[in-house]
């Protein structure tokens, strides 16, 4: 069965849509039909992939506008009518066709205080206190849900804002059941967790299906709060002359 | 698809849903290995004294008995056999266990693991070759050159097991990249001779010639063919001799490959490179099982289908010669005593 497929391809400032046919198969997925496009019209179309398995995260585009791992969109799901439009992910520097510059998350990874271990000859954990982050460390750094906030995509605030995704390494970090780390003051004042409104779309598009919203951001926004907001919390600081 | 299935219970079955691995229990696995389906169940429930399931048996055993039930006509609809996990363990236990595998299939597959069996077949798991390294410092024989994991050759033996890649690579990974920041902290700068750059930018350059005409992604597909008919799961002598001279035809088409478009970014000029790479390799892995004229660990030649206690002793080592590839044969190093104490007597 024949298919359409428009794709975004060229470097900036030289973008183009370019279309393509391709032969459509049972099970097919995006990324199949691009492989089917580099071999027989586009050998130099650039894509980035590896595992084929929505286990890498490195195939992340927009499909029909929406964030997608390449390699886990079925072509059965879109009306075989319509072309289908791939673009590279909006909110990253075009390095060609469908291939992103990401290495701004790099940096901002970097950051971030790491785990930092207790002083104890045995290091225990309850199971329960283990499941609470074991979600968290599902993610395969695909940074869809970077793409889709609209706090970096629509407003490019990169330099005031860190994204889901490293809101999501800091709430791993923080409610790591032997972490003696507090990174709180980091979170409100250099990584911007305020500017999450709590919109949801990294929830939507998250591949692993991470709770990012409601069990990260939000249990963030309210120690957040309860560290450096509550006014009893702050009377009590100044009457005793306690901070931090 | 994982091992993992099967370690948490999963069966295989053939279409009569027999379960055909209590027929293919090696003889050399057969003390450590349940004899009944019962005994089986006893393991999974962790019951003292009972045997491993025979689904558990080595990647090569149950790879041969999914090609053997096959071919007497007791494969699945897609020419495999069925992997059973839905009516041993609860869906939750599954989910919990085996997330990847749960959601791909049902992903990917419109397949619910947890309700039905998966179609499942043999494939290639793992490159056991690879190159020569020494065991303590992970380094190759060109100076200053480091290897570890797949790439690197010798560790797992005829066959790798399940899990035994992980530990390779935390172990040997670290091993090599001290051993490299080592060697690189204590050697003097070096300059390259400008005319070998050059040359080494030309050579990397020759596929942007416009009178060049191979595409690049066909004849990578075409090598895929190639190995996996004559070089597969199972081999023979004539099959792998009419490999190697499709390999050697190959060969000689490098010199064709044609990158399309500019400099940056660009698959198609990758693969020009790498195909030269594979088909090196390729030629290599071909040769090195023509030679071992033996059945052996994840090797399987239908023409020696037993074990030769002779090539037990030896390496084969691929060179580069004058001519092209050279196939030597080398004896092993004696494993020290400290790691042979470790190692079952009757191993295999």
């Amino acid at each position: 069965m024949k298919r359409k497929i428009i794709l975004q391809r060229g470097q900036d400032p030289d973008l183009f849509m370019h279309e393509f046919e391709i032969e459509g198969g049972p099970g097919m997925v995006v990324l199949d039909a691009i492989h089917q496009i580099q071999a027989e019209d586009a050998p130099d179309l650039a894509v980035r992939w590896n595992c084929k398995a929505g286990k890498c995260g490195s195939c992340s585009a927009e499909v029909n506008g929406m964030p997608k791992l390449l390699c886990m969109t079925r072509l059965s799901d879109y009306d075989e009518k319509e072309p289908l439009i791939v673009k590279p992910m909006k909110t990253f520097p075009i390095i060609k066709d469908l291939v992103t510059d990401v290495s701004w998350n790099y940096e901002v990874n970097k950051k971030i205080l790491p785990y930092q271990h207790p002083e104890t000859d045995d290091p225990r954990m309850l199971q329960e206190d283990v499941d609470r982050v074991q979600e968290f460390r599902k993610c395969i750094e695909c940074y869809l849900c970077q793409d889709v906030c609209h706090v970096l995509r629509d407003s490019e605030m990169k330099e005031e804002y860190i994204g889901p995704r490293y809101l999501v390494r800091n709430a791993m970090l923080e409610m790591h059941p032997l972490d003696q780390g507090n990174r709180l003051k980091d979170l409100k004042d250099r990584d911007g967790i305020g500017l999450c409104n709590i919109t949801k779309g990294c929830t939507e598009v998250c591949p692993e299906g991470i709770t990012i919203t409601d069990n990260a951001i939000i249990p963030l926004k309210e120690r957040v709060v309860d560290e450096y907001y509550d006014p009893l919390v702050w009377v009590w600081k100044k009457l005793t002359g306690k901070s931090d | 698809m994982t091992e993992g299935v099967r370690g948490e219970g999963g069966i295989l079955l053939n279409n009569k849903n027999e379960r055909f691995m209590f027929n293919y229990i090696p003889e050399a696995f057969a003390a450590e290995t349940a004899k009944s389906e019962k005994e089986a169940n006893d393991w999974l429930a962790g019951v003292e004294g009972a045997m491993r399931p025979p689904e558990l048996l080595t990647r090569d055993v149950v790879a041969k008995a999914i090609m053997k039930e096959v071919e007497a006509g007791r494969g699945s609809p897609h020419g495999g056999v069925f992997l059973d996990i839905a009516n041993r363990r609860d869906p939750d236990y599954i989910k919990k266990k085996l997330p990847s595998m749960y959601h791909q299939f049902k992903e990917l597959g419109d397949l619910d693991i947890t309700n039905e069996p998966m179609e499942v077949g043999p494939t290639v798991h793992y490159m056991m070759g690879g190159i020569k390294v020494d065991a303590e410092t992970s380094s190759s024989t060109i100076e200053g050159m480091y290897a570890a994991g797949e790439s690197a050759a010798g560790l797992h033996g005829a066959n790798r097991l399940g899990g035994n890649s992980l530990s390779d690579l935390l172990v040997f990974g670290n091993i090599s990249g001290y051993s490299a920041a080592n060697y690189a902290a204590n050697s003097e700068e070096r300059t390259l001779h400008k005319g070998v750059i050059e040359e080494a930018i030309e050579e990397t350059l020759k596929s942007f010639d416009n009178n060049n005409t191979e595409n690049p992604y066909k004849m990578h597909a075409e090598l895929q063919d190639i190995m996996e008919k004559h070089v597969g799961i199972v081999r023979e002598e004539k099959s792998l001799d009419e490999g190697i001279k499709k390999l050697e035809n190959m060969e000689k088409r490098l010199e064709n490959l044609k990158t399309t478009g500019g400099r940056e970014y660009n698959p198609s000029w990758h693969l020009c490179l790498d195909l030269k790479n594979m088909v090196i390799t390729s030629l290599a892995v071909a040769k090195a099982a023509k030679e071992r004229k033996e059945s052996r660990g994840g090797h399987t030649r239908l023409d020696y289908p037993e074990y030769d206690p002779e090539l037990e002793k030896l390496n084969i080592i691929i060179r580069k010669g004058p001519e092209g590839i050279n196939v030597v044969k080398s004896e092993k190093n004696e494993m020290p005593e400290d790691l042979s104490n470790y190692v079952a007597k009757e191993a295999v």
